[in-house]
């Protein structure tokens, strides 16, 4: 064989493997750049201007974590063939699938309730009410997922993960200086010593990575797309990519506020949207606009994830694949799910502090419990067969969702108690 | 009246389909069951604890 021919031949392997990726290429993508939702970049904006630079190391460490984590649901998914909801009621009994499904009720419309407040507040910066943001939001999700197919559903999610990159070009704007980031951030440091804040701080990141409605929504996505054992490879590294994605994304954020408003008190991202925009008018819109697009795309995924586990166990139709007269309830609850959490932010003095105090505290009641199922049914050798888990992966994730478990209990139990470790 | 009977049913039946969990109870699963319930017994308790404790400041 010539040297053109092997080209050729290479060329056509490759080419093919590409095409077979961007076949299978979603889930994994969708729900890690949804990861990075309304109380995510709040928390990459505030972390950014509270310490620089210094933290981005500890970002790039949660790529393995959020990699390890979800794609076992990859492997689950397409060898089960069943939602993460179905799966715990089948194998630990009817105790603690209502657990689970109760808890991901109230843990998913909490976190919804905080998108449509994170999207409110970045649409109303450009002088859009908050009435009509919610209005326009509940209309563009119905008909986004009312399409009856799972593809085109998909593909509109992944436009909108594509707007999650605009954070990307805002941090090029602000020409950090890459000596500085090289120096400060890719080397292990606790800037000011491991206080009370700092911990803060570090277990809120490690919150914002790994949520529990991530294990069910990519789950119910890998049945409802229709993954295959053949495709758990793909899957895998569709899952890699997004991880890769979903914290190159954080740490731009990082850059930006870490640039221009180190040192000032963020509270929110609408607020840093709206102080960067004294400093370079674009790159506060950008900020905004990315904001509002982080909260539709966590709504799209988390209000899924609750009416696919829904399904699931109550035995509707439950696929983006079927019409509303096949699936009904499939989409009644869906609606419901987002039109009651996007009324509570109109309410006047709705207490919103309060509720995003509870999304943290419930949090920490399902992600436990969820992660260690998620565990156990991956070494359930009777089902899993040839992908459980390997001695290697079960020490790799079984330290991680130890990690996980430690650092997130200390979380909420900080948020409840905010006095206990000063 | 009838559609809370319909429920009820549906909560029923699948309270029946999943009575019996399928996963094998080794010892390990077994563990891990009985120290998840511990830590979500003493979670409740907390959050039990501070409602308490915030309805005394109201």
């Amino acid at each position: 064989m010539d040297f053109f021919s092997l080209l050729y031949f290479r060329f056509k392997k490759v080419w093919k493997s590409i095409r077979l990726y961007l076949a299978i290429a979603g889930p994994g993508l969708v729900v890690m750049i949804a990861d990075n939702d309304a109380g995510g970049i709040t928390t990459y904006a505030a972390t950014g201007a509270k310490y620089g630079y210094h933290l981005i190391w500890f970002l790039l460490l949660l790529i393995p974590v959020a990699y390890y984590v979800q794609e076992m649901t990859v492997r689950l998914g397409a060898v089960t063939k069943r939602g993460h909801a179905e799966a715990i009621f089948e194998s630990f009994g009817a105790f603690w699938g209502w657990f689970s499904l109760i808890d991901l009720m109230i843990v998913d419309w909490l976190t919804l309730v905080t998108e449509f407040v994170g999207m409110t507040a970045a649409l109303s910066i450009f002088g859009v009410p908050a009435w009509l943001t919610v209005i326009l939001v509940v209309l563009l999700m119905s008909v986004i997922v009312l399409n009856g197919r799972y593809w085109t559903w998909e593909k509109i999610a992944l436009g909108f993960c594509l707007l999650n990159l605009i954070y990307i070009p805002a941090a090029f704007m602000v020409n950090p200086s890459l000596a500085d980031i090289a120096g400060q951030g890719l080397i292990p440091n606790l800037p000011g010593g491991l206080n009370n804040e700092l911990f803060f701080l570090l277990m809120a990141n490690i919150g914002t990575t790994i949520a529990p409605w991530m294990l069910f929504f990519q789950q119910s996505s890998v049945v409802d797309k229709g993954l295959q054992e053949k495709d758990i490879k793909m899957g895998k590294l569709d899952t890699f990519i997004g991880s890769i994605i979903t914290v190159s994304v954080a740490i731009f954020i990082v850059i930006v506020t870490g640039t221009l408003l180190n040192g000032a008190p963020i509270d929110d991202a609408a607020t840093a949207a709206k102080m960067l925009m004294k400093t370079n008018h674009y790159v506060g819109a950008f900020m905004a606009i990315g904001l509002f697009n982080a909260g539709l795309l966590g709504a799209i995924c988390i209000s899924l994830a609750s009416s696919w586990a829904f399904g699931e166990i109550f035995g509707w139709a439950h696929s983006l694949n079927t019409k509303v007269k096949e699936a009904p309830w499939f989409y009644i609850s869906f609606f419901i799910t987002l039109a009651t959490a996007g009324v509570i932010p109109l309410i006047p003095g709705a207490p919103l502090v309060l509720i995003t105090l509870f999304v943290q505290v419930v949090a920490v009641t399902l992600l436990p419990a969820a992660l260690v199922f998620l565990i156990l049914l991956l070494n359930d050798k009777k089902t899993m067969g040839e992908y459980a888990n390997t001695p290697l992966q079960n020490i790799v994730s079984t330290t991680i969702v130890v990690a996980i478990i430690i650092l997130s209990t200390l979380y909420g139990v900080s948020a409840l108690f905010p006095n206990l470790f000063q | 009246m009838r559609t809370f009977n319909q429920f009820f049913s549906k909560i029923r039946e699948i309270n029946q389909r999943y009575s019996k969990p399928t996963v094998e109870m080794s010892r390990a699963v077994k563990i891990s069951l009985a120290v998840l319930r511990v830590y979500l017994f003493l979670l409740v308790v907390l959050m039990i604890y501070k409602f308490i404790t915030v309805i005394k400041v109201v």
